[in-house]
């Protein structure tokens, strides 16, 4: 049996935003095992980030509505700021969104480090982290004198590889990547994913949960994948089968409106999601992608069921049952 | 003739304290749109692939070189003559909530627009035409109408700009990354609506992106620019499937596929600084490129024409027609 | 600009302690100016009894030594520093505003010479302008004055409005706006200035308060108007018959407390609205 590393149940996260809710993560369940990249993909608002960065931190004006997230048997939601603290890094490491932005202007490479360590793993000496830090930026083709630069200096790719030494110095069970490669150019963006794989393979990240919007640069690293759709899982499966056979009307719409190398309007002309997703204060009751959705019928208007394919494949559709 | 022709297009900016350091953003760029088709250029950040958009559109001046619009010269224009290029080309940009005035609602700049190019319509017919130009880019007039653009997505607001464009009834459209903001599942039907428009009514788009399978998608012809300089162009299919420069042939191989995984690690040097390969006296993308020989570095690599193929490159240094 | 968006900016603006407190005590003395010929019987020119008397019920801050009524000096001379802010502060400001549009949104020659008309002005010492303007005058009324003020205080706003407007010139909104047949009118009055609104009301109010300074300075040094009162002319004149050190300290502590307050509530009205308009500088 693999290992589990997280398990989220049921989890709700929502805004509260000038006395109403948006129910941004509303109901979501997922198990990542160890060793693997479990890829998270969905288009703007369905509430991936939100997901993934209320497990790391949950600020306002989010709010934990119900679920849980289990991190090795231990809910998230329900430990103190110092036991959060003592995982981050080692346990549960994010590289955010803005991952860029994210390094301190202010401060070289080395003292963000420096800093880093001192809280996260006190037991190592500043040589021994030094040290750690060099190998890992030769891992990544930079060389050692990136640990004497400030952020600014570095080009984007530079920047993105030193976050992901930053991020992984402390070897976290856990990495969240949360869309690290969507402002990067696309050959940048292939070496900084290779990059990933490699550090997991070399054990020095347990697991991934790689988030993007993304569907095909994540099914080129991805082991299983999720599809959300406004706040809700749509389908769950092994990459390949989910990319090679889409259950879910929205997967079969997401994949299909990304155009294979060599497709051409003229010789065959594709067509993509009408409309927009639902507001989040108030979905439609049922299946929120029922509204856009080509083969809606009216059981939609129910929560959809959960249709298990076998393998692992999963998708919340009344179609399957019909 | 060629509807829209650039003449060693070059535009220098400088940077740095006191304008010290030179970048040569865009390098002697000649190229050409013909009418009724969809020219893609591609590029990656840095390329100049939206300075050049934006030295077409009258808002930058070229450093050097000329554009030339139905063969007269976009930067000589005065006067009534600007209006009339403006009725003629038309842009639409990236993002499309900086598209529109925040303060106002999103159809006024569409009524400012009828009014300065077809000023004879009378108010029934304004109406008439906006609701028209609407729903030509699939949105209800109903959803959009009387709206600030803070209340719109992304996807309405960039359907809204090029409506916008439409209502000109212009004869070339520059797009300037018009889908990288939008939804991947929306994006396909914005790329329909050029392209419908190509067919029938002989509309020319010169659409800048860095997203291969949709510049492929849709064009006609493909220019691949690499900081500044073109490094190929051609048709569309010739050049994606059987690349002859290695950046693009990089750039082929680094896109990810739904249908193909990647095999082996993508071999690629890390740019140590931003901005070394502006200043190369060679080609400037000997740094990063798996072929670079010594005469990379030291001299520009020599344009090849094949047919309606042309590639920069010293690969090719011995073969046929040097221009 | 709509109506929604403008009481929605008050609402805001009226939640910052700052804007309220300077708003009240701003609207008080604006009160006191309005009212004061009805809450006092005297003239503020006119001669009303023993000179020197310390503040009483009959003289609530007694009277100087000529045997004005301070009280009445007072109320009379904020009038007159109301207005000189007024029309001294919008006179820079339309200016500042006109001159930073035309020369940010041109650009080119136009900007050029702008700026160098601008940069000169901005280099000479104002007050030394001032004073060789107002001596040539042989008469100096209040209107005068603050037109003086309104045409050489102009360049700084100038130069700031400018460099928004350069930065704005650039969006992409403006640039659409181009293209789509506007004139460089248009696009300033439409697409610019709109998006300024909010700081040039801030840069008014700073220019209020500058103007009453540099008023008070002008009358300190008696080149202030020739027929009148005014909070510097109180102040110039408490000054030259040594009144603080002849004990008659109320004829110098309440304008001068007025002149104080006045510029407070204006100072704390600007930084107020700018941490409402730049949430970036609020606390929370």
């Amino acid at each position: 049996m693999r290992e589990e590393v997280l398990r989220v149940d049921g989890l709700k996260v929502w805004y509260s935003v000038g006395g109403s809710y948006v129910k941004a993560v509303d109901g979501v369940s997922f198990t990542v095992y160890r060793g693997e990249v479990f890829g998270i993909a969905g288009e703007s608002g369905c509430g991936k980030s939100t997901l993934v960065s209320s497990l790391v931190l949950l600020k306002p004006p989010m709010r934990h509505m119900g679920g849980r997230a289990l991190f090795h048997g231990k809910d998230l939601f329900s430990m103190s700021g110092e036991e959060l603290r003592k995982i981050r890094y080692k346990g549960i490491s994010i590289i955010p969104q803005f991952a860029l932005d994210a390094l301190s202007p202010t401060k070289r490479i080395r003292d963000i480090i420096l800093d880093l360590a001192a809280v996260h793993e006190p037991n190592l000496t500043k040589r021994e982290v030094l040290e750690r830090a060099e190998e890992r930026l030769r891992l990544v083709s930079l060389s050692p004198k990136v640990l004497d630069m400030y952020p600014v200096e570095l080009s984007g790719g530079m920047r993105q590889r030193a976050v992901l030494v930053v991020s992984t110095l402390f070897n976290p069970e856990l990495l969240i990547a949360d869309e690290v490669t969507s402002a990067l150019d696309v050959t940048t963006q292939r070496v900084v994913l290779e990059l990933l794989l490699e550090f997991l393979k070399a054990g020095i990240i347990g697991s991934i949960v790689a988030v993007t919007h993304d569907i095909a640069s994540l099914y080129q690293i991805a082991d299983r994948m999720m599809i959300m759709y406004a706040g809700k899982v749509v389908e769950i499966g092994p990459a390949e089968e989910l990319v090679k056979r889409p259950r879910h009307p929205y997967t079969q719409a997401l994949i299909s409106s990304i155009p294979s190398l060599g497709v051409t309007y003229k010789e065959k002309r594709l067509s993509g999601l009408k409309g927009s997703p639902p507001n989040l204060r108030d979905p439609p009751p049922g299946c929120r992608f029922a509204p856009r959705c080509p083969y809606a019928f009216e059981r939609c208007g129910e929560e959809p069921p959960a249709v298990e394919l076998g393998g692992g494949h999963v998708f919340y559709c009344w179609l399957g049952v019909r | 003739m060629a509807l829209l022709r650039l003449e060693d297009v070059t535009k220098v900016f400088r940077t740095g304290l006191f304008g010290g350091q030179e970048i040569r953003a865009v390098e002697d760029v000649t190229m050409e749109v013909k009418e009724g088709e969809i020219v893609s250029l591609v590029g990656e950040s840095g390329s100049g692939k939206t300075t050049i958009a934006r030295m077409i559109l009258r808002f930058y001046r070229p450093t050097k070189g000329r554009i030339y619009y139905k063969g007269r010269d976009v930067w000589r224009l005065r006067g009534d003559e600007v209006k009339w290029y403006y009725s003629e080309v038309q842009g639409i940009f990236q993002d499309p909530y900086s598209s529109f005035n925040p303060i106002h609602r999103v159809e006024r700049i569409l009524y400012k627009t009828l009014h300065h190019f077809h000023p004879s319509l009378g108010g029934r017919g304004v109406e008439e035409r906006i609701r028209e130009a609407i729903e030509r880019v699939g949105l209800h007039p109903g959803d959009v109408l009387g709206k600030y653009p803070h209340q719109l997505s992304g996807g309405q607001l960039q359907r809204l700009s090029i409506a916008r464009a439409l209502l000109v009834e212009p004869s070339l459209i520059i797009a300037d990354e018009p889908v990288s903001m939008l939804d991947a599942s929306t994006r396909i039907d914005v790329l329909n609506i050029f392209a419908d428009l190509r067919d029938k009514e002989g509309l020319s788009v010169l659409m800048i992106g860095h997203d291969i399978l949709l510049a492929n998608y849709v064009s006609d012809r493909v220019v691949v620019l690499y900081k500044g300089n073109i490094v190929e162009e051609g048709p569309a299919k010739p050049v994606f499937v059987n690349p002859l420069h290695p950046y693009t042939g990089m750039l082929l191989e680094s896109i990810p596929r739904l249908d193909k995984k990647w095999e082996k690690r993508l071999e690629e040097k890390a740019e140590e600084e931003e901005y070394t390969a502006y200043r190369l006296k060679g080609c400037r993308f000997a740094p990063r490129c798996p072929a670079a020989r010594k005469i990379c570095f030291e001299a520009k690599p020599p344009t090849l024409k094949l047919e309606e193929r042309s590639v920069a490159c010293w690969i090719y240094s011995d073969y046929g027609e040097k221009s | 600009m709509k109506l929604g968006s403008i009481t929605e900016t008050l609402r805001l603006a009226f939640r910052n302690g700052k804007v309220k407190a300077g708003t009240a005590v701003l609207f008080f003395l604006l009160l006191l100016a309005a009212a004061g010929p009805v809450l006092t019987p005297y003239q503020p020119l006119k001669y009303t009894g023993e000179p020197s008397l310390p503040p009483s019920p009959r003289h609530p801050l007694g009277t100087n030594m000529f045997g004005y009524d301070v009280f009445s000096q007072t109320v009379y001379g904020l009038r007159s520093s109301i207005l000189v802010g007024f029309l001294g502060g919008a006179i820079a400001t339309l200016i500042g505003v006109l001159i930073g549009f035309v020369a940010g949104y041109k650009g080119g020659l136009v900007d050029e010479g702008l700026m160098v008309l601008t940069n000169i002005l901005l280099v000479i010492p104002t007050l030394a302008l001032l004073i060789v303007i107002a001596a040539y005058l042989p008469y100096r009324g209040i209107v005068v004055e603050s037109v003086i003020i309104g045409l050489t205080s102009w360049p700084w706003t100038a130069r700031a409005v400018r460099a928004q407007t350069l930065a704005l010139r650039q969006r992409d909104f403006v640039l659409v706006a181009r293209m789509s047949g506007e004139s460089p009118l248009a696009i300033i009055l439409g697409e610019i200035a709109p998006n300024m609104l909010s700081y040039i009301f801030m840069v008014f109010i700073l220019q209020f308060g500058g103007a009453i300074l540099n008023a008070v300075g002008l009358d300190f040094i008696g080149l202030g108007p020739t027929r009148g009162v005014s909070l510097g002319i109180i102040l110039q004149q408490a000054v030259l018959w040594n009144a603080i050190q002849l004990g008659l300290w109320w004829w110098a502590i309440p304008p001068g407390l007025v002149i104080a307050l006045l510029l407070t509530s204006l100072y704390m009205v600007n930084t107020g609205l700018d941490e409402v308009f730049n949430p970036r500088l609020r606390g929370d």
